[in-house]
C-alpha cells in the first residue's frame, strides 16, 4: 500500500514536500476543474426546468419544488413543509402569498385557509430532470433540420477533403513534373489566407455560382485544405517508389495505383486528416453565418448561436442543444483523442 | 509483386459489404481513366489528379484573394464585381482618414480604429497570457507524472469544442444568475453583470480564449519539451547545478524553437478572434470587445447599409499583417528544423 502511495505521490523532494510538488498538484487540481468543470455545469444544468434555472443561488443538481393538485384549485399549487406553532411539521399547498405571509392549505382539507409566516416554511423538493428540454426542440424546432444540415456538411466535406487531398498529395508526391515545387508552394501560401481576409470577394463568387443558401456553398470552400494535402503529402513520401514500379510492371493503371496501393497504406494518415476534418466541419461558424440566411439550411452552430441571440433567450432549450451540440466532439475526445494530439505534435498544425 | 493489395485492410464483414458500391464504382472509372493515361501520358496523369483540388483551391481561395484588391477600390453597395464603380484609394483613404490613431473618435471610420485598438490590446494580453499558461502545464505535464495522458487530455479537452458552444457555456456562467456569481456570493461577495460591463467583458474575452485554446499550444510544447535529451540534465545534475539555472540555461534555450512557432501561431489565431466572442459578447457591451474580424463581417455583410469595398480594404490591411507573420513563423521553422532540434 505505502509503495502505491510512494507512487502516486512521487515527488521531487526525497524529505517532505518541496515547493514544485505543491505548485504541481495545485496547478493540475485546479485545471481539472477549470478545463472539465464549465462542461460539467452545463450538462447539470442543461437538465433543470426554467423555474430551477433562474433561481438563484444556483443548486448543482436539478430540483423542482413539489407541486400537488388540490381539489377546488385550477392550477397544481406549491407544496411547503410548515413548522406549525405547536412545533410539529405538516406539508402544505401555497394558495396565495401576500407579503410576509402565505395563505396555505392542507392536502387532505382544501376549504380550511391556514395562514403562515413564509419565514416558518420551507419548499418541498425533490430531484427531477427535465428531459423536455431536449426532446421539446427535437419535436417543436428545426432543430433536427439543424442537426442533419450539420451532419450533412461534416460528412460530405470530409470525403470529399479525403478523395481530393490524397489525389493532390499523390501527384505531389510521387510524380515528377515541371510546376511541382511551384504548386505545393502555392498550397502551402494559402496558409496565409485565412477565411477572415477573402470572405466579401468568396461570397460574391459563391454567390456567382448560385450557391448562397445552399449548403454546398458551404461546404466546396473548405475541401481544399493546405493542412490536408501537407499531411498526406508526407505520409506519402515514405512509401517506397519500388511498390509503383512494380506496379506500373503489372500493368496496372495510375489510377489503380492510387486506388489499391497508395490509398490503404495511407491509412493512418487518412484517419487523422479525417478526423479533424470531422471536428472542424462541425465546428465551423463564421462561414456558415454568411452563407446561409434561411432558417432551414443553418447549421447547429448558426442555429444555436442565432437562437441565444434573441432577446428573450429560452436557456433551458439552449443549453440542451449546445449539450447535444457538444456530443459528436466529446466522443471524438473520449475514444480518437490519442490520433488527435499525436497528428498535432508532429505537424504544429490545426 | 502484384497489384491487388486488399483495400481498407480487410476489416469487418460489414465493414466490407460497405466496401462492394465503392469497388465498383472505382472499378468502372478504371476504364475510361486508363484511356485518358492513354492520352495523357503517365506524366499527365500527375495534372490528372492534382487537378480537382486545385480547381477548388483556384475558384475558393486564388481568385478570391486576386479580386479582394479590386473589391478594395470599388464603392457602392452591389455585391457582384462588374456593378461596382471604381472609386480608386478612396475606400483606404476612408480606413487611413484620422486625425489622431489612438482616438478614434477623430476618424472618419471610427468602428474600425476601436476594432483595432480593441484586438492591439487583445492580442498583446492574450498572448503573453497564452504563452505564460501553455508553457507553465507544459513544463508540469513533462513533470513525471502519474497518468500524465490523463492530465495531458484534461487540458486538452476544451480545443475540440466548437468556438459557438464556448462561448455559449461561458455566456451561461457569466450571466447574472450564474456560477461565478454564486461563487462570489457564497464567499459573501458582490454578485457583478461580468458582460454588461467594458472591462469585465473584454476580460471575458480574453480568458475565455485562452482557456478554449491553451491545451493546443500545451501539447506542442510538451512535445518540444520531451524532444530534450535527459542526460543534459543528469550531466547538469552531477555538476550541482540548481534546478532554475537549468532551467534557464538547457530547457529555455532548447526550447525557444517551439516557442517561437507557438508565439506566431497564437499571435496569427489572436488576430482573427472572432467566433467565440462573437456568440459571447456579440461585440459588446457598446464597441468593447468589438475586434477586427467582427468589424469586416458586420461592414461587409451584416449592417443595413454594408460596404463591401470597404469591408475588403480592412481585410487586406488585415491579410497583409498576417502575411508578415506567418512569414515569420515559416521563417522560425525552417531556423528550427536546421538546428536539428526536431526529429
Amino acid at each position: 500500500m505505502s509503495r502505491v502511495a510512494e507512487f502516486i505521490f512521487r515527488r521531487r523532494g526525497r524529505n517532505g514536500w518541496h515547493w514544485t510538488d505543491i505548485v504541481t498538484w495545485a496547478w493540475l487540481i485546479g485545471g481539472l476543474f477549470i478545463m472539465f468543470g464549465p462542461a460539467v455545469w452545463l450538462v447539470g444544468s442543461s437538465f433543470k426546468s426554467p423555474a430551477a434555472l433562474a433561481e438563484f443561488p444556483p443548486t448543482i443538481m436539478p430540483y423542482v419544488t413539489q407541486k400537488a393538485t388540490i381539489e377546488g384549485y385550477d392550477k397544481p399549487l406549491d407544496l411547503y413543509e410548515v413548522t406549525m406553532p405547536d412545533g410539529s411539521k405538516k406539508v402544505l399547498a401555497e394558495v396565495r402569498r401576500i407579503g410576509i405571509v402565505a395563505q396555505m392549505v392542507a392536502p387532505d382539507k382544501p376549504t380550511e385557509i391556514v395562514k403562515v409566516k413564509i419565514a416558518e416554511r420551507t419548499p418541498v423538493r425533490t430531484m427531477s430532470f427535465a428531459t423536455s428540454n431536449y426532446s421539446e426542440p427535437f419535436t417543436h424546432f428545426d432543430f433536427v433540420r439543424y442537426l442533419w444540415n450539420s451532419v450533412f456538411v461534416t460528412v460530405t466535406a470530409t470525403l470529399i477533403t479525403l478523395i481530393v487531398n490524397s489525389m493532390a498529395a499523390f501527384a505531389l508526391s510521387k510524380y515528377e513534373f515541371r510546376g511541382r515545387t511551384f504548386a505545393m508552394l502555392l498550397i502551402l501560401a494559402t496558409l496565409m489566407v485565412p477565411l477572415s481576409v477573402i470572405m466579401v470577394p468568396l461570397y460574391s463568387i459563391v454567390s456567382a455560382l448560385g450557391l448562397f443558401n445552399n449548403l454546398w456553398g458551404v461546404i466546396l470552400p473548405t475541401v481544399a485544405t493546405p493542412t490536408g494535402v501537407f499531411i498526406l503529402r508526407q505520409y506519402m513520401l515514405t512509401i517506397p517508389d519500388e511498390l509503383i514500379d512494380a506496379a506500373r510492371m503489372d500493368k496496372a493503371s495510375e489510377w489503380q495505383i492510387y486506388w489499391r496501393i497508395i490509398l490503404p497504406l495511407t491509412a493512418p494518415a487518412l484517419a487523422v486528416l479525417a478526423i479533424f476534418s470531422v471536428v472542424w466541419r462541425w465546428n465551423d461558424f463564421l462561414w456558415p453565418l454568411i452563407v446561409l440566411s434561411r432558417k432551414e439550411l443553418y447549421t447547429l452552430q448558426v442555429g444555436l448561436s442565432i437562437y441565444s441571440g434573441e432577446l428573450n433567450v429560452q436557456w433551458h432549450f439552449i443549453l440542451a442543444m449546445t449539450v447535444v451540440t457538444m456530443i459528436p466532439v466529446v466522443l471524438v475526445f473520449i475514444f480518437l483523442q490519442r490520433f488527435i494530439t499525436t497528428g498535432i505534435a508532429g505537424t504544429g498544425l490545426k | 509483386m502484384k497489384a491487388d493489395v486488399p483495400g481498407g485492410g480487410g476489416g469487418s464483414g460489414l465493414g466490407e459489404a460497405a466496401m462492394v458500391p465503392v469497388r465498383l464504382l472505382m472499378g468502372a472509372i478504371d476504364a475510361p481513366l486508363r484511356w485518358v493515361q492513354r492520352r495523357l501520358g503517365i506524366g499527365g496523369m500527375a495534372t490528372f489528379f492534382l487537378m480537382p483540388n486545385m480547381l477548388i483551391f483556384g475558384i475558393f481561395v486564388l481568385l478570391p484573394f486576386f479580386i479582394n484588391f479590386a473589391y478594395s477600390m470599388t464603392g457602392g453597395t452591389a455585391l457582384f464585381l462588374p456593378d461596382r464603380s471604381f472609386v480608386g484609394a478612396e475606400q483606404y483613404q476612408r480606413l487611413f482618414d484620422c486625425a489622431n490613431y489612438t482616438d478614434p473618435n477623430s476618424c472618419a471610420e471610427d468602428t474600425f480604429w476601436t476594432a483595432v485598438g480593441n484586438t492591439t490590446w487583445f492580442v498583446l494580453l492574450q498572448v503573453s497570457l497564452m504563452i505564460l499558461f501553455s508553457l507553465v502545464t507544459a513544463l508540469i505535464l513533462n513533470r513525471d507524472l502519474l497518468a500524465r495522458s490523463f492530465w495531458r487530455a484534461v487540458f486538452f479537452f476544451p480545443v475540440l469544442l466548437s468556438p459557438v458552444v464556448v462561448g455559449l457555456i461561458w455566456k451561461w456562467i457569466l450571466q447574472r444568475q450564474g456560477l461565478l456569481n454564486f461563487g462570489l456570493y457564497s464567499l459573501g461577495l458582490e454578485p457583478h453583470t461580468w458582460l454588461n460591463d467594458r472591462n469585465w467583458s473584454f476580460a471575458a474575452t480574453v480568458g475565455v480564449s485562452i482557456w478554449a485554446h491553451m491545451g493546443f499550444y500545451t501539447l506542442i510544447l510538451l512535445a518540444g519539451l520531451q524532444a530534450i535529451p535527459k542526460d543534459l540534465y543528469e550531466a547538469a545534475e552531477m555538476d550541482g547545478t540548481r534546478p532554475a539555472r537549468a532551467f534557464w540555461r538547457i530547457t529555455l534555450p532548447l526550447l525557444m524553437p517551439n516557442l517561437l512557432v507557438v508565439v506566431v501561431l497564437v499571435l496569427i489565431r489572436a488576430v482573427q478572434i472572432f467566433d467565440e466572442v462573437y456568440v459571447l459578447t456579440g461585440g459588446g457591451p457598446g464597441t468593447s470587445t468589438l475586434y477586427l474580424t467582427q468589424y469586416i463581417y458586420e461592414t461587409g455583410f451584416a449592417t443595413q447599409l454594408r460596404n463591401p469595398g470597404l469591408a475588403a480594404a480592412a481585410s487586406i490591411l488585415m491579410g497583409v499583417v498576417l502575411v508578415i507573420l506567418t512569414l515569420v513563423q515559416l521563417g522560425l521553422g525552417r531556423k528550427g528544423e536546421n538546428k536539428g532540434g526536431r526529429k
